[in-house]
């Protein structure tokens, strides 16, 4: 049986894994090597690493440290932030990652879904969005905008139409993250994970507000997401990847239990 | 040495990465000579597989790869290289393989459009019989998949392992002789698929 899986998400910053609450006041956490080694060796299925400052700095994202990570652990990690183009996608998995992830890149320019898929496969390209509550049923028929670079900017779509529109341009995977729930560890947001999960034939990666594993239990079920992206609850050490797959399995949620 | 065959499907650093870790030597090559020198063969892949099977023609490795297999060399198989050493394949409107294995591969195609295509993630296989390539892990193990379309071999009797999805029961895993193909990809499988690596780079096949 398929498993859900369960992906720490790294936020670096100069080098460094920082966290924040809903893209501000991050603090730093540790080494991304050292984090993703121990995350690896500790039962998590897949990584993620954001390269959150390079979107708005300007900067190409680190590859050195791409490399690094590959050369540390052997399941799959995505790397996002600072992808310009399909140079950027090119250096990203020649490195060793699985999948790249574009967000902002995405919807300036919507043709680097098909173009990546086209060059890489679909499974390499997962679509980043940042969608906001939003109390504008005409515009957002959703209720949720997109937002990009980090909240930083209002981009007037409707999150599940972009959702729909970028599996029809080949993205291979999507990951919600609700600006609203990011980093609050008061639970996802389900209505937003559900509501685009059961809309598209693409896996859905549910992201932002996980605090405890009955968030995950809620967002594998109520929420209908086929992965879950956590950080602060285990980058603090307050829980094991191995205690939330105990009580994901104790709520009959399939989980990988073995490695 | 280990010889990684290069067709230009996909990104091949993570395989390469796998055996560095297990201090095997091993290059990607494209080169039919260098790919017949070797002492076992990976042929890896990822992406469509119209496009691959234009590529291995365009490089001359149709040839090589069955030359492979026929000399004994021990051979792996990963992902869309597996599905390759079938008759044919469904995708892009229907693509002759390699003809290594009877046997096609088909899309999945759910009743439930809970189960996404396509599948990404990790899921269990079954042994179907014992086989080196096995030794050491536990049966039931899970592996790391990435696949919209699966294995379906013409003979129940190459089949290695199974794994359940979308509603189909189909051949994760299959083997003739020197020649074994996984659908999951090892080398991101952690440590259960560093081991299955192990387990090739020790194969002796009779």
């Amino acid at each position: 049986m398929l498993t859900k899986r369960i992906i720490p998400c790294l936020d670096v910053r100069d080098g460094k894994v920082t966290k924040g609450v809903r893209f501000q006041n991050n603090v730093e956490l540790g080494d991304p090597v050292e984090m993703a080694a121990a995350y690896s060796a500790g039962g998590c299925d897949e990584l993620v690493f954001y390269d959150i400052t390079a979107s708005t700095e300007c900067r190409p994202i680190d590859i050195g440290l791409v490399q690094a990570v590959a050369r540390a652990i052997h399941i799959p990690f995505a790397v996002g932030g600072g992808i310009t183009g399909l140079d950027d996608m090119s250096r990203v998995l020649a490195a060793g990652a699985e999948k790249i992830s574009v967000n902002s890149l995405a919807v300036k320019t919507p043709a680097i879904i098909a173009e990546g898929a086209r060059a890489f496969g679909s499974q390499c390209i997962v679509l980043g969005m940042d969608p906001v509550r939003a109390n504008d049923p005409v515009r957002f028929p959703s209720g949720y905008e997109v937002t990009i670079r980090g909240f930083r900017e209002h981009t007037g779509l409707d999150a599940l139409a972009w959702a729909i529109k970028s599996q029809d341009l080949g993205a291979g995977e999507i990951v919600v993250n609700s600006v609203d729930a990011d980093g609050t560890r008061d639970g996802y947001e389900i209505n937003l994970t559900r509501l685009i999960a059961t809309r598209v034939r693409i896996p859905v990666v549910a992201s932002g507000g996980a605090g405890k594993p009955e968030h995950l239990v809620q967002v594998f079920t109520e929420g209908c997401a086929d992965a879950a992206i956590i950080a602060s609850m285990t980058h603090t050490g307050e829980y094991t990847i191995r205690r939330i797959k105990d009580s994901l399995a104790a709520a009959g949620i399939p989980v990988r239990k073995k490695w | 040495m280990i010889a990684i065959v290069n067709y230009k499907a996909g990104n091949l650093t993570s395989v390469q990465l796998a055996f560095d870790h297990l201090k095997v030597p091993c290059e990607i090559t494209s080169d039919p000579a260098r790919i017949l020198a070797a002492d076992r063969v990976v042929f890896p892949g990822v992406g469509s597989a119209g496009a691959a099977m234009q590529s291995i023609r365009a490089l001359g490795l149709d040839e090589t790869l069955r030359t492979v297999v026929q000399k004994g060399m021990p051979f792996l198989g990963i992902c869309l290289g597996t599905q390759i050493i079938f008759d044919s394949l469904e995708e892009d409107g229907g693509v002759q393989g390699l003809g290594i294995i009877p046997g096609t591969v088909r899309r999945f195609m759910p009743d439930n459009p809970r189960d996404k295509v396509p599948q990404i993630g990790w899921n269990t296989v079954t042994w179907s019989r014992p086989h080196p390539l096995f030794e050491g892990i536990a049966k039931g193990s899970e592996f790391y998949f990435v696949h919209s379309y699966y294995p379906a071999p013409a003979s129940g009797a190459v089949i290695l392992g199974e794994t359940e999805y979308a509603g189909v029961r189909f051949a994760s895993v299959v083997g003739l002789n020197n020649l074994a193909a996984t659908q999951f990809h090892p080398e991101k499988s952690g440590r259960i698929g560093l081991r299955l690596l192990e387990n090739f780079c020790r194969w002796k096949p009779i």
